[in-house]
């Protein structure tokens, strides 16, 4: 492999990780708190209201139902609004974090509801209020799913940024098309599904690591 | 004085009632507990008991204020008056044993340099002061509840509520819980206020108690009386009337020493009276360990065989009647 093809290689994955890293921290911004909303307000949740409740979900699942590549250029005069272009790296995290918000708030949402009513119940015989619940309780309690979660949805941003790739977004898959598919080359191509190969398996590893520490269930482990 | 008082409550869900007019109340210092079979309203009455549910009508007074009606903000406040121990414990497996049973603390905003203090106070108290940097997951189940139980003492509480505390431990761990429970009500003088569905937690462990049946209370006593009537009428025959009709045989009930039932009793008092004995049980008596009460029934009631069934037991007492052939 030429030292060129390395460059190009490594100046992509730098751009990948930059999207993917930026809008997965925007997901869990925008997503963490819109799961928690959805868990609280829903009927038989700690603050029902069950009107907004169905209104979020309607929004969240109606995101989600458009597909990523179609999202994209929907959102061309959003993006132009929001960073002034939209073309580049920067303009590509507007799209994945519109996508990857809701993504993960569903996600959120399963692990927040997972954790036992009982220790929400104790918390409030205690005398806890409902956002002491949600500090002491649902955050800390999920905090391993929730890692899990993420790490999920990081691998999906890996695979997402690289569509963002065909309108001009750099990273990976800009140059597995420009070089590999538009001009035949293979070296370009194996080693752009090399790397996106190495880096979901090192997401996911240190995801695995964090969600296992955090879980505090194996008594050989915890201390 | 007390403590807690409880009105005409009535609780359904969807029309299907739940409790229903329940009222009692607990003095300071006393320990009452709740008796009844799944589904006898037990859980509801003590999650309206703890401020987690509400009922449709009736009183709920703790401290003189109204659980009931209090305002969301007020009856979070009150909570904190009361410590709540769960049949599965429900600690936070987030958080270290210290952490865990700090958290009442520090909902009730207690400096962290107190939190400490109170929390090997606690440890030490329930003796698990070593275990205080592990984790929930650590632990054998006794301990957990152990834990447990020093969490819901940590923000000096002045009722102690449990909630089926021991049904998911195994007996031997059931007595040293119980043992800690009636302890800590003679030290430190708590309320304490306990469901459960065992009988043998109610005869060691409560003054008072309330037979819990579809929602209403059946019967209310000391444990001795309750649990003897209850027994009793597990035993005796459905027929069972109240006056003697012709040639009906009569159950009588004898309390005798445990001794006296190892030797020949029955066949000493057939001989004696010249009639005889069908043996239909034995109970512990819930009064005396060293007594048993013996149901039996016989054909040949008559004032002479009264006069040598006394004689030879502490007690003897027609209890009723059945017809000769059952």
């Amino acid at each position: 492999m030429s030292r060129l093809i390395l460059d190009l290689l490594w100046r992509a994955t730098a751009e990948t990780l930059e999207m993917v890293l930026a809008s997965g921290a925007l997901a869990v911004a925008g997503g963490l708190p819109l799961a928690v909303l959805l868990v609280l307000t829903s009927p038989a949740g700690l603050y029902p209201l069950p009107l907004l409740s169905r209104l979020l979900g309607g929004v969240v699942d109606a995101v989600r139902a458009v597909p990523f590549i179609i999202l994209l250029v929907l959102l061309i005069p959003f993006t132009r609004m929001v960073v002034g272009t939209a073309l580049g790296t920067t303009a590509a995290i507007v799209p994945l974090s519109i996508a990857a918000i809701p993504y993960f708030a569903r996600i959120a949402e399963v692990s927040l509801r997972e954790v036992d009513t009982g220790l929400v119940d104790a918390v409030r015989a205690m005398g806890g209020t409902r956002w002491m619940v949600v500090r002491y309780v649902l955050l800390p309690e999920s905090l391993p799913g929730l890692i899990s979660g993420f790490t999920v949805t990081l691998v999906t941003l890996v695979g997402a940024s690289a569509m963002a790739g065909a309108i001009g977004a750099g990273g990976l898959g800009d140059l597995a098309i420009r070089y590999g598919y538009q001009r035949f080359n293979t070296t370009v191509m194996f080693g752009v599904v090399a790397v996106l190969v190495a880096l979901v398996m090192a997401l996911q590893a240190v995801g695995n690591f964090f969600a296992h520490s955090l879980r505090h269930t194996n008594p050989g482990r915890a201390e | 004085m007390n403590l807690l008082e409880v009105e005409r409550l009535n609780r359904s869900f969807g029309g299907q009632p739940a409790l229903h007019d329940i009222s009692f109340t607990v003095a300071k210092g006393q320990r009452l507990g709740i008796i009844g079979r799944s589904g006898a309203g037990k859980s509801t009455l003590l999650r309206c008991l703890s401020g987690l549910d509400r009922p449709q009508s009736g009183r709920i007074l703790l401290e003189g204020e109204d659980m009931a009606i209090l305002p969301e903000a007020k009856l979070v406040l009150l909570r904190r008056r009361i410590g709540l121990v769960f049949q599965h414990f429900n600690l936070l497996n987030s958080r270290t044993i210290a952490a865990n049973v700090a958290l009442p603390l520090q909902i009730a905003g207690m400096p962290k340099a107190g939190r400490s203090k109170r929390v090997m106070e606690l440890l030490d108290l329930v003796g698990l002061a070593d275990h205080a940097g592990k984790y929930p997951a650590m632990l054998s189940g006794g301990q957990k509840q152990r834990i447990g139980i020093a969490r819901a003492l940590a923000a000096h509480p002045a009722l102690l509520l449990c909630d089926e505390a021991t049904s998911a431990l195994d007996p031997e761990t059931t007595q040293t819980i119980l043992a800690l429970l009636a302890d800590i009500n003679r030290v430190l003088g708590l309320t304490v206020v306990f469901i459960t569905h065992e009988m043998d937690v109610v005869r060691s462990l409560a003054q008072q108690v309330l037979v819990l049946e579809k929602g209403r209370i059946v019967s209310r006593g000391k444990p001795a009386d309750i649990l003897d009537a209850n027994q009793l009428a597990a035993v005796l025959p459905p027929n069972l009337s109240q006056t003697p009709q012709d040639g009906s045989h009569a159950i009588v009930r004898l309390t005798v020493t445990t001794q006296a039932v190892f030797t020949s009793l029955l066949h000493t008092l057939e001989q004696q009276c010249q009639t005889s004995f069908t043996l239909l049980h034995t109970l512990p008596n819930p009064e005396r360990e060293e007594q048993v009460d013996v149901v039996v029934q016989t054909g040949g009631l008559s004032v002479a065989t009264m006069n040598a069934l006394q004689a030879h037991a502490c007690a003897a007492e027609v209890i009723g009647y059945v017809p000769a052939h059952s």
